[in-house]
């Protein structure tokens, strides 16, 4: 290997491991404020790329489909409640947000051709269509077994995977996609060619992770979110309900998963499944961060980023076997390092 | 209404079940605006289930009527706290690895997500009220003393405007002078209006601040009265006043 080979492969690297810190931030969130581990990241990474790529190809993208099938389910759940309630003031409100706005995005979709759009209309349609399937997701199977064990969150974060896993196949087809590169410009930084998509997935991850930082840090919301993961009980006795923020941690970790999509779609062909391995990437930087830490899950991820890179020219058979056993020796280390508390 | 002064919370024959066991057994009781009314009793009484099951944490029977309103079945702690309802628990439950100013403002959640936003002149009353918490605004809640958690416990609920402010034991594990304190920031907050159900084992501290008192002996009210006459009562002064009744 010269020095040339090295910086192309970090910079591979670095450009996997800004996204899959992105998707152990996300995980990490969900997991400290909901206790839900959200397997279903990656079909939201998926989403997000496949609905782009669908977009631009002046396909009606799937995930219209299950976006007015969601809304619908919840419009009849959260209808009947307050039905039941005598609340019926609440019913035009229920009906407006997940109805109304899913068939107003799609008669829009119909309307225009959004393969004519420019490219950032274009992200922001995919998003507006991905984003908002994470909180009906969490409404729907999360919300109704939010007391349950971690165990049984998780059994339920499977079951959501096989299923987006299959609609994305129904959805999308088997065939992958690729979408154009955002920018052709590359830069010659010494010997290495510095690609324009590469520095847009580094510095668009890092904008985002600031974003992230100041929203937790300096509004309320964010710090309410932060009040929930570290008590639960203090934060309910403030009016900040455990539906509120479940729903708020899942609408920023599909922005996350969706917005992630789209940034990798140009660099990798992403097929309906490619979402699992990109987001068990992730869910091992969150590992090495313990489920805790933002900045180790995040610098953990990257970490699997740069060891993934260099594994598939070493041993690019096993760079998958490579990228996975890391999390042997952390988990090791880390229960030697830390005192085993046991679930409450 | 005939009466002098308005009902803030009554409460007629509530009970409430951990499972197959009764905790609380047809318990009735009220608040006046205004006021402080105390329920003492000794330790597994139920007096934390009581504020517990009022502010909506466990599933509660019989009637429940919160400022002329009669509470369903299924309220729930967000819906209480929104209307004004405030507990100050036993565990104080503050969010360790903030700062004090943090938590203050999360005390003020409900109210900044119904579009109030007098959240900094709130909290300067807050300071007003408890100096200490001004000194240590940027200090992270988990490093503070008993006592100064305890503020910050009522300083954040203080946030929210409560019209009725539900207190689980402030005194507990507090060395006397800040128990003194305590009481003294429980009297003033009286003074400017706050309606307050007091839940306390001290039942000496208790009895002096409060206007109303609740015997509460295993899960049910044993005496009830004016707090200056039940301080009186021989069978207060045997069990909770008396030279070992401090408890």
């Amino acid at each position: 290997m010269d020095l040339q080979i090295a910086l192309l492969l970090g910079q591979d690297g670095v450009t996997n491991g800004a996204i899959y810190a992105l998707l152990a931030l996300a995980l990490v969130l969900v997991f400290a404020v909901t206790r839900v581990i959200f397997i279903p990241q990656g079909e939201f990474v998926a989403f997000g790329a496949l609905t782009l790529a669908s977009l631009q190809a002046g396909k009606l993208p799937g995930t219209v489909w299950l976006l007015l099938a969601m809304g619908t389910v919840i419009a009849l759940i959260e209808g009947a409640t307050a039905v039941r309630a005598h609340r019926f003031r609440r019913l035009p409100l229920i009906l407006l947000l997940n109805c109304g706005a899913p068939l107003l995005l799609a008669a829009s979709l119909l309307a225009v051709s959004p393969a004519g759009l420019p490219l950032p209309l274009q992200v922001l349609l995919t998003l507006m269509l991905v984003v908002p399937l994470a909180p009906m997701l969490y409404r729907l199977a999360y919300q109704p077994v939010a007391e349950a064990s971690v165990l049984a969150l998780l059994i339920v974060s499977v079951a959501v995977h096989v299923t987006l896993t299959g609609l994305g196949l129904v959805f999308f087809g088997a065939e992958g996609s690729r979408t154009p590169a955002f920018t052709d410009v590359s830069f010659e930084v010494g010997d290495a060619v510095l690609h324009g998509q590469t520095v847009l997935v580094i510095v668009a991850s890092i904008l985002l992770i600031v974003a992230l930082y100041f929203f937790f840090e300096r509004t309320l919301y964010g710090k309410a979110l932060r009040a929930t993961a570290m008590n639960r009980t203090g934060a309910r006795l403030m009016g900040i309900s455990g539906d509120l923020a479940g729903l708020l941690s899942f609408t920023l970790a599909g922005a996350i998963g969706a917005f992630s999509g789209v940034l990798i779609s140009p660099i990798t062909t992403i097929y309906y499944d490619s979402g699992f391995l990109i987001g068990l990437k992730g869910f091992v930087g969150a590992i090495i961060g313990g489920l805790a830490s933002y900045p180790l899950a995040a610098a953990g991820a990257v970490l699997v980023g740069l060891l993934e890179a260099y594994s598939s020219f070493w041993a690019s058979a096993f760079k998958e076997v490579i990228v996975f056993t890391l999390i042997i020796p952390v988990l090791l280390w880390r229960s030697l390092k830390t005192r085993h508390v046991e679930e409450a | 209404m005939a009466e002098e002064r308005s009902v803030v919370l009554e409460v007629r024959d509530l009970s409430v079940s951990y499972g197959k066991v009764e905790a609380l057994h047809g318990l009735s009781l009220r608040v006046h605006r205004g006021e402080i009314v105390t329920v003492i009793g000794p330790n597994g009484a139920g007096k934390t289930t009581l504020l517990s099951a009022l502010i909506g944490l466990l599933p509660l029977r019989g009637d429940l009527v919160y400022l002329g309103e009669r509470q369903s079945a299924g309220r729930t702690v967000e819906q209480l706290v929104r209307q004004g309802m405030t507990l100050v628990p036993e565990k104080r439950e503050l969010f360790a690895d903030m700062s004090v100013a943090d938590n203050l403002l999360l005390g003020a959640f409900d109210r900044y997500r119904a579009g109030h936003r007098d959240q900094l002149e709130t909290i300067d009353h807050v300071f007003d009220v408890f100096p200490r918490l001004m000194e240590r605004r940027e200090q992270m809640a988990g490093t503070l003393s008993g006592g100064e958690r305890q503020m910050l416990a009522m300083g954040r609920a203080l946030m929210a405007k409560p019209r009725l402010l539900l207190l689980d034991e402030p005194s507990l594990g507090l060395a006397p002078l800040v128990i003194r304190e305590i009481f003294r920031t429980i009297a003033h907050l009286r003074s400017i209006g706050v309606a307050m159900l007091l839940v306390e084992q001290n039942a000496r501290a208790a009895l002096q601040v409060a206007d109303y008192a609740y015997v509460l002996e295993t899960g049910s009210i044993a005496l009830e009265g004016p707090s200056g006459s039940l301080a009186s009562d021989p069978r207060v002064i045997e069990s909770y006043l008396g030279l070992g009744g401090r408890h």
